[in-house]
């Protein structure tokens, strides 16, 4: 067993391997077991009621995403519009969390999102592949926290992770954290190419010591992005870690999760593993571009007893 | 003084989890309307429906709700001797059918079932209290699949003993339990047919329902009359029908005293027999264990089926360095484990299935308490019909506590602790049962290590109570003998005759 590690005994966060080793020594993780329990928490039936809240909950958890090289600010204010006010004519459906772009459209997107309460999350640190040097990495967040951006969603360095240069890891993920500023920090752990279970149980560690303020499945451009078990292992990491430090930390699930059916499950594993206070957009995201319209066509289904067209609801 | 102010100021800030206050899910009742239960059901002998000779009904009841669903017949010596004759009856052709053709009706059954399986879901759940979620992703599926498994042996018997000449024994006496009716029955009926025998069976008379719905699948299916025959009625059936002279084979799952007593009524007969028994398994957690998942294994071992399962994991043996630990996380999923009504489809355990069981679990527990050790029990809100008992677990257990002894049968489970491997053993099998054990560590060495010494017929390793119609299931000591499922499951069936190579 790991002894518990209070993150505050981390002098300073930019001393380069100011870890040990031993410090990412984390509890083995059963693949079969795990995923049994999340395909279990899968069979939840949630209806009526509890269906309407939980997908009230899961508009009001995301980050409505769109990064693609092809996006422009136009497609940037649309998608801001949209996070503001998913459904306009309905006013008792939530807007979303926050608006996820390239840093470059921060500003528009600061912009556009001003005076509500969407934030603005740039990706950055190289994102995807986060195969850049270090000084480059932090000025692109510098840029986007100048910029405008409120969270900042930067990727690991899956290749020293897989070397086995954990430290390194580490150190850029505090090094990142100190030039955020009051930026909120998502460390993406890009799980689809961490491959194990036991490795995405490392990667959880060296970010929750580090100081990351969420942790984050995928960029959404690997194959597979988010599944139920991950999630449901990050959100027992975070758990431990709250229950061992105090500090609560977020779990953000995104790629792949494009129907309400999916969401609520996620929502099931919060509830049932972390509890009621991650069933919050403060501490749980969605990061989805397009789950926001099937949640709207269920929640309309709901509310008329009858299926809308797609086209009823805005394409962004 | 340094320690003590440390001490307390460590629980004030305890970080703590909160449920079920931002988000409770609504009732997700299963549909009962597709499901009619008869006022009354009489004896299926002979594959037509008999009232019985000793005019005799009585009620078999909802334990959720303690309502009562049905009437069933007593079968009294006059109507055992009858199913018995029919089975009789009609051996000769039916072990004269070619193998192809007696696979044709098992595969045809198992198809119906699955057909119907929303209605055997249901139903299983009304008559025994278990949750709908384990009635329609356990029970019915695998009943399912030990019809599909063994149809494939019904042609195949001269591969399963090479060299020798497999043939049927005749008549087969089978009775079965209340805690997997439908289950149990398929488990019992299956390889019997497979091989050619002819079968009685008695199901429980606290959960005949689905044993005697079975019987309109085997109609439906078209098997031959009288191939199986199902008689219920309480104790004095069972006795009467063991003691039959026509049975060629007693099989019987449930309490070990019965067993006893059955094994006298066979003995000197000749009577082919197995018995499966009760239990008082033990996990074994070691430190190095995955242990967010290892709870999760407790759990399922103890807590699945309200703990009426002869193969639960009433016991665990958890190393010292990592019990509070162990227990401080267990104590927080019981807490989650939802306990109502079992045809919520959120329900995670169900109703104790009958009074005598329900005043059984509290005896032990009540001597549990007695004994010194410390009852934990997960806070939830029982309904006030029905028989209903918390999750509960009990720590500071030792091994000369009767919970630590003798078979609940209930949702309780009793923590002790190991230091080597060498205890962990020692302890798991001190015990009169072995009918299974868990073994939960990352080491592959250990894992064959501790194998090789638990004594009891299922080692389970990193997961618990799964159950395939492949894998052999049965006991050792007061657990019972013979194997059920695989090829040793089918070898309780049949008599080889000769050493002599076929053709």
């Amino acid at each position: 067993m790991t002894s518990p590690c209070g993150y505050g005994t981390i002098a300073c966060p930019a001393m380069s391997h100011s870890l040990s080793p031993v410090e990412f020594r984390v509890p083995p993780v059963d693949a079969v077991a795990l995923e049994t329990r999340a395909a279990d928490l899968g069979t939840r039936s949630i209806k009526k009621k509890a269906k309407v809240q939980g997908l009230c909950l899961a508009i009001s958890m995301m980050d409505l995403t769109t990064l693609e090289g092809m996006d422009s600010p136009g497609k940037v204010r649309q998608l801001c519009q949209k996070a503001m006010r998913p459904l306009p004519a309905r006013a008792d459906v939530p807007s979303c969390a926050a608006v996820c772009v390239y840093p470059d459209l921060v500003e528009v997107a600061a912009a556009a999102v001003r005076g509500s309460t969407v934030q603005v999350a740039a990706v950055a640190t190289g994102f995807p592949s986060g195969r850049t040097d270090r000084p480059t990495k932090l000025r692109e967040v510098q840029l986007a926290v100048a910029a405008g951006a409120t969270e900042i969603d930067m990727v690991i360095d899956r290749g020293a992770f897989l070397a086995g240069r954990y430290g390194q890891v580490f150190d850029e993920i505090c090094a990142v954290k100190e030039v955020c500023g009051d930026a909120h920090l998502k460390v993406i752990l890009e799980t689809g190419e961490l491959r194990t279970y036991d490795n995405i149980r490392r990667a959880c560690r060296i970010a929750l010591l580090a100081g990351g303020d969420f942790l984050k499945t995928s960029t959404g451009k690997v194959a597979p992005a988010s599944t139920l078990p991950v999630v449901l292992l990050m959100l027992e990491a975070v758990r431990d870690h709250y229950l061992e430090t105090g500090r609560m930390v977020g779990v953000k699930a995104a790629g792949g999760i494009r129907t309400s059916k999916d969401a609520l499950k996620y929502l099931v594993l919060v509830a049932e593993t972390c509890g009621d206070r991650w069933l919050s957009p403060q501490w749980f995201r969605f990061g989805a571009s397009s789950l926001l319209n099937d949640v709207l066509m269920q929640l309309e289904k709901e509310r008329t007893g009858r299926y809308q067209r797609p086209t009823d609801f805005s394409a962004d | 003084m340094a320690k003590n102010d440390q001490k307390t100021q460590d629980s004030a800030a305890k970080p703590e989890l909160e449920f079920g206050r931002v988000w409770r899910y609504e009732q997700a009742p299963e549909a009962t309307d597709h499901v009619t239960i008869a006022p009354r059901h009489e004896l299926f002998v002979d594959g037509a429906w008999t009232k019985p000779k000793s005019g005799e009904h009585f009620a078999t009841i909802d334990p959720a709700t303690e309502k009562t669903l049905s009437e069933v017949a007593q079968a009294g010596d006059k109507d055992v001797d009858a199913a018995v004759k029919a089975a009789q009856r009609a051996f000769p052709k039916w072990k004269a059918l070619s193998g192809e053709d007696r696979a044709r009706y098992l595969f045809r059954i198992a198809r119906i079932l699955l057909e119907r399986a929303r209605e055997f879901a249901v139903l299983e759940t009304l008559d025994n209290g278990k949750p709908i979620k384990e009635t329609r992703d356990v029970d019915v599926p695998l009943a399912a699949q030990h019809f599909f498994y063994h149809a494939g042996w019904a042609d195949k018997l001269d591969l399963l003993f090479p060299g020798q000449t497999p043939a049927p024994l005749g008549v087969v006496g089978q009775v079965i339990p209340w805690n997997f009716p439908l289950l149990m029955a398929a488990w019992k009926i299956a390889p019997a047919l497979a091989a050619g025998n002819t079968v009685v069976l008695k199901p429980a008379e606290t959960s005949p329902l689905t044993a005697l719905r079975l019987c309109e699948v085997l109609q439906q299916a078209g098997l031959p009359p009288g191939v199986v025959n199902v008689i219920t009625g309480d104790g004095r059936t069972g006795q009467a029908l063991v003691r039959h002279p026509g049975l060629a084979k007693v099989a019987f799952t449930g309490s070990t005293e019965v067993g006893k007593e059955i094994q006298k009524a066979v003995a000197g007969r000749g009577v082919e027999l197995t018995l499966e028994l009760g239990g008082k398994a033990a996990h074994v957690v070691f430190e190095d264990a995955a242990l967010d998942q290892a709870v999760e294994g407790v759990v399922r071992g103890i807590f699945f089926n309200q703990g009426h399962v002869c193969c639960a994991g009433s016991r665990l043996l958890v190393q010292e360095s990592v019990h509070d630990l162990f227990v401080e996380k267990l104590q927080r999923r019981m807490a989650r484990i939802r306990v109502g009504s079992p045809l919520d489809k959120n329900t995670d355990m169900g109703a104790i299935h009958s009074k005598a069981q329900l005043a059984r679990i509290r005896e032990l527990c009540a001597a549990g308490a007695e004994g010194g050790a410390s009852m934990h029990q997960a806070a939830c809100d029982l309904p006030g019909k029905g028989f209903w008992f918390p999750p509960t677990m009990f720590t500071g257990v030792s091994m000369s506590h009767r919970i630590a002894r003798e078979e609940v049968f209930g949702p309780v489970l009793a923590v002790l602790t190991f230091r080597t491997p060498e205890e962990a053993v020692e302890k798991a099998n001190n015990t009169s049962y072995g009918l299974s054990a868990g073994i939960w560590t990352d080491k592959g060495a250990r894992i064959l290590w501790c194998a090789e010494r638990m004594k009891a017929g299922v080692v389970w390793n990193n997961t618990f109570n799964r159950f395939d119609a492949a894998s052999p299931f049965g006991g050792f000591k007061e657990s019972g003998f013979g194997r059920e499922g695989g090829r040793q499951g089918m070898r309780a069936y049949v008599k080889l005759e000769g050493g002599l190579l076929p053709g």
